[in-house]
């Protein structure tokens, strides 16, 4: 848990170089939403005041930083307020109260035609429901941003071919979107947002409407756009194992307000409280962890034996561990920092084994 | 007279069970058949008195007062403003339509000919179908104009497009502008549009007439303007709607990259909406012609005119060859609208050959060309050769008729004296021919029974409107033709619905004759009833019927027919008869869609019963068209319009405040009303 804050603490300190910065956003649904903010039916939970005053929480006092080409990864179950947030970044919907400064600029202050200018060219979002305009050709569908910022059809056209290839659709630029499977649109909608070369990405639960292998195949996809574009990317999803095999850093959402903001191991080491326990539980935690959660004291142990890096997954290392008789050294950098036996790796592989049917 | 009341006026009371003792377990059914009952008995010891019936040619200080306002108005159009604004307006629209004419269909004078004559318009107009809907339309197009010069009506075909078409062209100047507000404006904006829509979709067609030539005079420019209200509110709803029914996260999706609300407006919603535009376009031509062939009874041009004095001499054979043009002309543009739409569907998505395409157009040009100037230049080709096919059909179909009603006329007879005396007559006799004060009351009281509070509120207004106008008899009549028609429509409807609905054949085989017969003016309707009938009241209703039965049919159809498959099969598994299912699956779910469908067969019932004044249907109908030909009678005339109007609201709001009610108190597990009524 501290180590939680204290990430969350040091990333605040950044503002400067945050590509994207929210500073207490609150979204109330309905009327008088501006008025509770600050009163003391603000700390209400969100049944509680729905009850009161018919009001609901969309998001309630969510504050995060994303560093530049970092995969920020928001995950909540259906109505923890995941979609509200992330359309609040760009105001889709208006956010009731709060600052968000995206590469720095304030994205709650600018005027419509600012925002316009946000939209166009610093932030795309890509949806679950993709969203595509059935009457344009897929070519058109991804020159779109580039059609309503005025940029030429031939040069716009150039572009979006190059964004089709980039996303692995080549031979499909004259196909309508209702001749694509569902995997395939969701590519357009991919390329749509890329086509504008934004440097921010948000992606609305985008592959949650596919079916399991296209969805693995879309996950690979992005991490591979990830490496080789290197944007920034905040990514709203309700599965677990999505969130785990993308994120640099998770936040979990529930209610409308976060439980926990931290990397994947963190999340799974040191969860916040027993929402987040309960939701991790069936996560193969050797596959998440790394050895620094498993490792202990060196007290007394012979310091010999092979050298294993503090950030190494427990999967990856267990052979090793495992195949040494006697503890293995767990260095950060130069520095020691604990020792890792057997045991501790087992304690990992076999609690899973049991939670497992 | 007395001893038809013996059988009570509801079809569902012929088998009344007593009531249920306990009050609180009475279902409406039978809490109406108590109104009716006491009405019954009321009724017997006061029939004929204070039953403010008027002679034909009577008027009241009231009518009076609103002629002579006609009068001030006449008096004063050269001084007041609106006056002259709409005297303007009108005489745009009828320079319009008088240069189109002289261009196509009437003499340029000092030509003996029109600049084009008719073989260069065919060519034409053949050209555009082939241009716009490919060569079949093109070929339909060719026929269908050949056969309006060949039956004899040339000129009167091609006015009634030109008011069609000037109309459509405005409509769609003023309407779309409207459709987008209604398709983008916030939900409160939109019901305010909807009720106004609302009230002028529930305005029988007859009523915009009276105002319309006070304001307009007679002629094109009324022709135009009645076209044009009559057409507007179907394209502002049906574009309004699609364009609100556009993907909320497709608009989102676009809204994030940055577009400016024209942007989404020009590139996303009018495009994902084109379909429903061009079926609202569609709907908007059809009514303009409906209405542009009502227009003849303010003088408009067309092929209304020979129609309505072929009806008023009761010659049957000379109604039926303009009618049939008037079919022809409402099947063409259907058929090409739509085929349009598909067309440029197609085009769209890149289906067709663009550079083939323009080469025919082009080929197809050259004879186009060549037929226009050739029609220009000599006036034997500008006009169609006389021949004598048109009047000689009218004389067959008038002798076929006569033949008809000798052998078979004791079975119509017999038909409609069973519906007059069976049903009309007997309630008619207690509508009409209670005192007004009992009628009032007996409205009231059903119209609380079956809405509530919230039907009888809009129902006090109206029947003080009704009494207020003193035309409390001929409403009453007009009412009362209204209701019988609209039985007989739901009879057919839950008939042919059903059937529809569970015969795939059934439904192919119909569905068609529907969608044609919904695309037929409601003129045209009068000419085989009347032929077969002759001018009654019966033959208005029956004529009312087989206008309002196609969209009622529809409706119950697509109703049953929507009915969740898994709950019918649910049902069927657990061993439920055909009728069972039908009786207690099927209509019970369906029951939003019969709702509809007796509140539009009602309304169409309506507008019938003003159209059918002409054809001995009388009350208010005749009270209309007498305000039409008579100056004096214009007072009588428009309190009758209003009183139409006023039925109009009152059966409206009934009906939906009956449906509304039905739907808040409705516990799928109690019994369906028409079951509870039956006992």
């Amino acid at each position: 848990m501290s180590t939680v804050t204290d990430r969350h603490a040091t990333t605040s300190a950044s503002t400067a170089d945050a590509a994207l910065s929210v500073r207490h956003l609150w979204k109330i649904f309905g009327k008088g939403a501006d008025s509770i903010i600050g009163t003391p039916d603000a700390e209400l939970s969100r049944a509680e005041l729905k009850e009161k005053t018919g009001c609901v929480v969309g998001v309630k006092d969510v504050s995060f930083e994303v560093a530049p080409g970092e995969v920020f990864v928001v995950m909540g179950l259906s109505g923890s307020g995941k979609s509200t947030l992330v359309r609040c970044l760009t105001r889709l919907i208006e956010p009731t109260a709060g600052e968000i400064v995206i590469e720095g600029d304030d994205v709650t202050r600018a005027s419509q035609s600012q925002l316009r200018e946000l939209r166009r060219n610093h932030a795309s979002m890509v949806f679950q429901h993709f969203g595509l305009l059935p009457h344009r050709q897929v070519i058109d569908n991804v020159a779109y941003g580039l059609e309503i910022r005025g940029v030429p059809k031939k040069e716009r056209r150039a572009k979006a071919a190059e964004v089709v290839e980039l996303v692995g659709l080549t031979g499909y630029e004259h196909s309508y979107p209702d001749q694509l499977s569902g995997g395939m649109q969701q590519r357009v909608g991919l390329a749509r947002a890329l086509a504008g070369d934004p440097s921010l990405l948000l992606f609305d639960e985008p592959f949650s409407a596919l079916d399991p292998l296209i969805r693995r195949d879309m996950q690979n996809e992005v991490i591979r756009l990830h490496h080789e574009l290197g944007k920034t990317m905040v990514f709203i999803t309700h599965d677990l194992a999505e969130a785990l095999k993308l994120g640099d850093r998770i936040l979990i959402m529930r209610d409308g307000a976060i439980v926990q903001v931290g990397t994947p191991d963190e999340i799974i080491g040191a969860p916040a409280d027993d929402y987040v326990r309960d939701f991790t539980s069936e996560v193969p935690r050797s596959h998440v962890l790394t050895l620094k959660w498993v490792m202990h004291e060196p007290n007394g142990d012979a310091l010999e034996g092979p050298v294993l890096q503090a950030d190494q997954i427990v999967k990856d290392a267990a052979r090793i561990v495992l195949d040494h008789q006697g503890p293995c050294r767990v260095m950060e950098g130069d520095k020691l920092v604990g020792v890792v036996d057997d045991e501790d790796i087992l304690r990992v592989v076999v609690a899973e084994e049991e939670v497992k049917p | 007279m007395t001893t038809a009341v013996a059988t009570p006026p509801q079809p569902a009371a012929v088998e009344p069970p007593p009531a249920p003792p306990e009050p609180r377990t009475l279902p409406r059914w039978a809490w109406a058949l108590v109104v009716v009952g006491v009405w019954i008995v009321v009724w017997s010891f006061t029939k004929g008195q204070d039953t403010l019936a008027l002679g034909a040619r009577e008027h009241t200080d009231l009518h009076n007062e609103f002629t002579e306002f006609r009068d001030a108005v006449l008096a004063s159009r050269d001084t007041n403003p609106i006056i002259q604004f709409t005297y303007q307006l009108g005489s745009w629209f009828t320079s319009a339509v008088e240069w189109l004419q002289r261009m196509i269909s009437i003499p340029d004078f000092p030509r003996p000919v029109p600049q084009i004559g008719w073989i260069g318009v065919t060519a034409v107009a053949t050209w555009v179908g082939l241009a716009v809907a490919g060569w079949r339309i093109a070929v339909l197009v060719a026929l269908s104009f050949f056969s309006f010069g060949l039956f004899g009506y040339w000129s009167d075909s091609i006015d009634l497009l030109i008011v069609t078409f000037v109309a459509v062209s405005v409509a769609i100047l003023v309407g779309m502008p409207l459709a987008v507000l209604l398709g983008t404006t916030n939900r409160a904006g939109a019901s305010v549009i909807n009720t106004v829509l609302d009230i002028f979709q529930t305005m029988p067609t007859f009523v915009y007439l009276l105002p319309i030539v006070l304001f307009f005079g007679i002629g094109a420019s009324a022709a135009v303007v009645c076209t044009l209200i009559y057409a507007l509110p179907p394209l502002i709803r049906i574009a309004g709607h699609g364009i609100r029914s556009v993907s909320g996260m497709t608009i989102e999706a676009t809204d994030s990259a940055g577009q400016t609300s024209w942007q989404r407006l020009r590139k996303v919603q009018l495009p994902m909406a084109r379909k429903t535009i061009v079926v609202g376009v569609n709907q908007t031509i059809m009514a303009a012609l409906s209405m542009a062939t009502i227009a003849a009874y303010v003088d408009g041009p067309g092929l209304g005119g020979p129609v309505l004095s072929a009806l008023s001499k009761n010659d049957v054979g000379g109604a039926f060859v303009p009618g049939m043009l008037i079919v022809v002309m409402a099947v063409m543009l259907d058929r090409s609208t739509t085929a349009a739409s598909e067309a440029s569907e197609k085009a769209a998505r890149g289906r067709i050959d663009l550079r083939k395409r323009r080469i025919v157009l082009a080929a197809a040009a050259v004879p186009v060309v060549v037929a226009l100037w050739a029609s220009r230049t000599y006036t034997d080709l500008a006009e169609f050769p006389e021949n004598d096919l048109g009047s000689s059909i009218a004389d067959g179909v008038n002798r076929f008729v006569d033949w008809f009603i000798d052998v078979f006329g004791g079975v119509t007879e017999w038909f409609k004296d069973l519906i007059t005396y069976g049903l009309l007559n007997p309630m008619q006799d207690l509508l009409a021919e209670s005192p007004w004060y009992v009628s009032a009351a007996g409205i009231l009281a059903l119209a609380f029974v079956f809405g509530g509070l919230r039907a009888l509120v809009p129902a006090v207004i109206c029947v003080y409107g009704i009494w207020f106008f003193d035309l409390w008899h001929d409403a009453m009549i007009t009412l009362n033709m209204t209701l019988v028609g609209t039985v007989l429509v739901m009879v057919l409807a839950l008939i042919f619905g059903v059937l529809m609905a569970r015969s795939r054949y059934v439904d192919l085989l119909l569905r068609p004759v529907l969608d044609a017969g919904q695309t037929i003016p409601p003129f045209v309707y009068l000419i085989p009833i009347l032929a077969l009938f002759g001018p009654s009241r019966f033959t208005a209703i029956l004529a009312g019927v087989i206008y309002a039965a196609p969209v009622a049919i529809k409706l119950v159809a697509d109703g049953v027919g929507g009915v969740s498959s898994t709950t019918v099969e649910a049902s069927r598994s657990t061993g439920a008869t055909t009728w069972q299912e039908i009786t207690k699956v099927q209509l019970p779910m369906a029951r939003g869609s019969l709702v509809l469908a007796a509140n539009q067969g009602l309304l169409y019932m309506l507008s019938m019963a003003v159209i059918g004044g002409l054809v001995g249907a009388g009350a208010l109908g005749y009270d209309i068209v007498l305000g039409f030909s008579r100056s004096e009678e214009w007072g009588k005339g428009a309190c009758a319009g209003i009183t139409i109007v006023l039925i109009g609201i009152m059966i409206d709001r009934v009906a939906r405040a009956a449906a509304d009610k039905e739907s808040v108190t409705h516990d799928p597990t109690r019994r369906p009303w028409w079951r509870s009524a039956m006992g």
